[in-house]
């Protein structure tokens, strides 16, 4: 099967000397997938990236092609059909294999990532497991109240951030989403809303805050569970509050004053808040919180996600298998158990006897066991650029770059799902060709006949 | 075998309502994925003959109001791992995809499990605007069925706006355009006006059909109205399906009655009815009742209106809706997890788990009304059989709801095992009626064809759609339709007595009304000011459509 959407947005070519411009193109940098994009081409560079943030002008006008092949097979350069093979016999030739990551690449190439999983009965997981997996976590146990960034532009008027410093992560955050925006119920914009933030230290994200709110290292959930009680109306001793939260009492019944006073508060949080001591506790700390809070007024929560489709990702993995992220097909059927089944556990427990990376870099950041294992295995890595993970891979794919070379659909941090509109094509091939060819392989390999 | 040759089912028996068929022992001859006149050249000969004597043989079923695809089915799949591990599991085979199950199943393990049934056409009741590309990825991973999907517009603003400022005109061209932008089927009311209401402040709802909804100073009786007349002078094939305002709450018959009178005679659908037939005091549980008859009085003295049921089953499922306010409501009363999400401009959403007991004076009679608006709308062309999926139910209940239909008896014992006060607050017990099988074909098949305006469905007659399923007769009606012998889908034989033989995408049925597009200029002047993503990027075009199939206005 072929999803057609990818060829639909595919990029014209350009004329030497022209300038192009791309309207509306989307930045797939952070969650934020701004999609107001306006790009200038000449000459297969991107030399003007209208409305960017610092970050998406970084991510457009320094992109260039990659020299180098399209394809490695032990370091050294090789045919595409050659790599292609050899993906598929390592797929199809362990016993424990694992697909890692997708958070970069578009909803079409990850629904192949997740079928060649299920030919080859193996693990699928994405970076999830170490971002946001423990919201996911936290969301199974007590749900989540959350809406969509339109609406927060549109209603909030209490606005805080958790452990989390858009200013520096997601720029644009603030001016087209949640801070500046003049929506229908606040017509004056940035005066119309108050914003808090709370963290451990002082962001860069603090000087848009009319509030900030420091809180001892590693006590998040402390201070959830102190808003929480106060929500309830439930007595607390207040030195012992400052003595776990390290913020006075006062300033804890003042916000609580805040967050029952307002119309529509929202809770944006981020890893600061997810990766830290308590990780999952904490996450659910705060959507129980959000949830006592509509008991009082309307008030959502909402993770600010990292990486351009983690949130299409999750969307992908979950609509094929019903779970979000670490499923494992050992049985020929999914089944999910964070912890054992993420790519940083099958690593470091030394399960995993081959695999394939997808748009990630985990011999830069997994824990020393987890990548030495890695270095140990055979296994497939699709990048647009060399990486130590690249490196290390029996067959490296050198890909096309989704939203500036090729198109597809990714999804904002608020599961909006947005086409892409690149802007001039690539000589590699994209993550969707490189998956579906070796797909194509891998299905002949184990007679699978699924059309 | 190529799609060109013919294949005969022989001899079967045939149950054709539509051309008033009442199981009559005929020839089927398929060519080409549709369904042929036989023959009149004796040369031809077909490639296959199916010999189907002795077999039941009926158009393939169609699920009108069901939530299978989109943003907020899938936030529920993600949302119950605890419900997977146990019963069936579903795994990959040479020929299809593995998939997990519960009350919420998989896109691939939706599509498998409808077909195995003998279902071949689903609707998902549900898509808000913004994720109707979402629901239309899904669509292409939800393999054997065709689909559409109902566009909620009961709480959008421009909607909304249009009334408040007396412009049917752009009311009409907003409806055509938003769905021609989805490539969505039908427009849908979730609790009208409420939703809005709800975002705007805590436990917000409306509370009947002459609310007020807050800044936009419309009321649901206009809402509903206005888009019934809109979607009438566009022709659409299912002009409205409406889930009424006040779901679930004792008392609630008085505004679904209200809500059919404020359709004034245009045609309008009535959804999941069972959850909106109770009478008793507001909010009071010790008072519910069955308002059944007075309803479906109404029901019957009013041709314009159809409804499907919602029946409720005992057991555990998952409660999914757009209807925000009534999430909120559930999940305190059954105090488990809770999902809402608020999609700007348009709608809102409420998932909780919820678990249906036949020890529950209320849930038995929830299970009972169901029952008694199948058998008291005396024409079946109008009732629709539904579980609400999976709110009442799993659509895998259909096959026991025939049985609940079809044999008094075993509908008896069932409600013995109910609180015995049951017995005065419904008529169930003393309803004699039961289905033929027939009329079963009618509710399951070709009753949702022609209330969806589908020509080429739910009927066998030239020129329909080959989508057949081939039962074995057997004298418990939930064993003959739990397993049919055969499914036939776009004429390949897709399943064989429950085993999948062939897979296929399937189509996505739209429609693409003719509207004045000369009001997308304010379209998009309203829509620049509003919404968080650009007017370029918002409507789906045909490359999410694996198969597009645009179903005429009339």
């Amino acid at each position: 099967m072929t999803y057609a959407a990818t060829q639909v947005y595919a990029p014209t070519p350009s004329v030497p000397g022209e300038l192009k411009v791309i309207q509306d193109a989307t930045c797939t940098f952070c969650g934020c997938v701004c999609d107001d994009i306006e790009l200038t081409v000449k000459d297969d560079h991107i030399i003007e990236a209208k409305r960017a943030c610092v970050l998406g002008k970084a991510w457009f006008l320094n992109h260039s092609i990659e020299d180098r092949p399209s394809c490695m097979v032990d370091g050294k350069p090789a045919t595409l059909e050659h790599g292609y093979d050899r993906a598929a016999q390592i797929l199809t030739h362990g016993k424990y294999p694992i697909v890692y990551g997708l958070s970069d690449s578009p909803c079409e190439a990850q629904r192949v990532a997740v079928s060649i999983v299920d030919w080859i009965k193996g693990t699928i997981d994405t970076t999830t497991s170490v971002c946001h997996g423990p919201s996911g976590m936290a969301f199974q146990g007590v749900g989540e109240v959350t809406c969509s960034l339109g609406e927060v532009a549109n209603r909030g008027d209490l606005i805080m951030f958790w452990g989390s410093n858009p200013a520096e992560s997601h720029p644009r955050h603030f001016t087209k989403y949640s801070l500046m925006p003049k929506g229908m119920f606040l017509p004056n914009g940035r005066k119309d809303r108050t914003c808090v933030l709370v963290d451990v230290r002082k962001t860069k994200s603090a000087k848009a805050a009319d509030i900030f709110i420091q809180i001892k290292p590693k006590r998040d959930f402390e201070a959830l569970w102190t808003l929480r009680a106060l929500a309830k109306g439930i007595e607390l001793d207040p030195e012992l509050v400052q003595r776990e939260t390290g913020v006075e009492f006062s300033v804890w019944t003042d916000l609580m004053d805040r967050m029952k006073a307002c119309k529509f508060g929202v809770i944006f949080f981020g890893m600061g808040l997810t990766m830290t001591r308590g990780k999952h506790a904490n996450s659910e700390a705060l959507l129980a919180l959000t949830r006592d809070m509509n008991e009082h007024t309307r008030f959502v929560a909402k993770p600010n996600r990292g990486h351009g489709n983690v949130t299409g990702a999750d969307n992908v993995v979950s609509w094929r298998t019903g779970y979000p992220f670490g499923v494992n097909h050992s049985r020929g059927y999914p089944r999910f158990n964070p912890g054992e089944y993420t790519t940083s556990d099958t690593l470091a427990n030394r399960e995993a006897d081959c695999g394939m990376t997808i748009a990630c870099d985990p011999m830069a950041n997994f824990s020393q066991p987890a990548r030495e294992h890695l270095a140990s295995i055979p296994f497939i890595a699709l990048d647009t650029k060399e990486t130590p993970t690249t490196r290390a891979a029996a067959v490296a794919f050198t890909v096309a770059t989704y939203g500036i070379n090729t198109g597809g659909t990714v999804y904002r941090m608020d599961d909006v799902p947005i086409p892409l509109r690149p802007a001039f094509p690539s000589p590699h091939p994209s993550d969707y060709d490189v998956l579906t060819e070796i797909e194509e392989r891998v299905k002949v390999i184990l007679g699978v006949t699924h059309k | 075998m190529t799609s060109s040759d013919y294949i005969k089912i022989s001899q079967g028996l045939v149950y054709d309502p539509l051309h008033g068929i009442d199981g009559e022992v005929r020839d089927i001859w398929i060519r080409d994925g549709c369904i042929m006149d036989p023959p009149t050249d004796l040369a031809i000969r077909p490639s296959r003959t199916i010999d189907a004597s002795g077999l039941v043989v009926m158009p393939g079923g169609i699920d009108m109001h069901c939530h299978i695809a989109g943003p907020k089915v899938n936030v529920a799949r993600k949302m119950r791992p605890e419900e997977k591990r146990r019963g069936e599991q579903m795994p990959r085979t040479n020929i299809t995809h593995s998939g997990s199950l519960g009350s919420v199943p998989s896109t691939f393990a939706t599509g498998y499990k409808y077909a195995a049934m003998g279902y071949t056409t689903a609707f998902d009741a549900a898509i808000p605007p913004l994720g109707a590309r979402h629901a239309h990825e899904e669509f292409e991973d939800t393999p054997c069925i065709d689909k559409g999907f109902y566009v909620l517009m009961g709480n959008n603003h421009y909607v909304m706006q249009s009334l408040k400022n007396k412009e049917p005109q752009k009311l009409k061209a907003f409806i055509g355009w938003l769905l021609a932008s989805t490539k969505g089927f039908a427009p849908k009311l979730v609790n009208p006006g409420g939703v809005e209401v709800w975002k705007s402040k805590q436990a917000g709802n409306v509370s009947g059909l002459d609310t007020l909804v807050d800044h936009f100073e419309v009321t649901p009786r206009q809402i509903i109205k206005g888009v019934a007349q809109a979607a009438a002078e566009l022709a659409l094939p299912h002009p409205v399906h409406i889930h009424c305002n006040n779901l679930g709450m004792p008392g609630n018959w008085e505004t679904t009655l209200e809500t059919m009178r404020a359709l004034e005679g245009h045609r309008g659908h009535i959804t999941h009815i069972q959850f909106h037939s109770y009478g008793g005091g507001a909010g009071d549980e010790n008072t519910f009742n069955s308002k059944v008859i007075p309803l479906a009085e109404y029901v019957n003295a009013n041709p314009n209106i159809t409804i499907d049921v919602g029946q409720v089953l005992f057991g555990e499922t998952t409660s999914m809706t757009g209807d925000g306010p009534l999430g909120y409501f559930l999940s305190k009363v059954y105090g488990g997890k809770w999902f809402s999400s608020d999609t700007e401009m348009e709608s809102g959403c409420g998932i909780t788990p919820i678990k249906y007991r036949n020890k529950s004076l209320v849930h038995s009679l929830q299970w009972a009304i169901g029952l008694e608006w199948y058998l008291l709308v005396k024409d079946p062309w109008r009732v629709v059989m539904s579980t609400d999926h999976p709110n009442g139910g799993s659509f895998l209940a259909y096959p026991q709801i025939i049985r609940f239909l079809m044999d008094r008896t075993y509908r008896r014992d069932i409600l013995k095992t109910c609180p015995p006060e049951i017995l005065q607050r419904s008529s169930l017990w003393d309803i004699d009626r039961e289905y033929t099988l027939n009329e079963i074909a009618i509710i399951t098949r070709a009753g949702p064809a022609k209330i969806l305006g589908l020509k080429n469905k739910g009927h066998l007659g030239a020129g329909a759609d080959a989508d057949i399923t081939i039962y074995t007769p057997h004298e418990n009606k939930e064993i003959m339709f739990e397993m049919p012998r055969v499914v036939i889908k776009s004429g390949r034989i897709i399943v064989e007595q429950g085993e999948m033989r062939d897979t296929l995408i399937g189509k996505t049925l739209h429609v693409q009304p003719n509207y004045d597009q000369a009001v997308e200029t304010d379209i998009q002047e309203w829509f620049e000011r509003y919404y968080s993503i650009r007017w370029r990027n918002y409507p789906v075009d045909l490359s999410y459509l694996y198969e597009s199939c645009v179903i005429p206005t009339l």
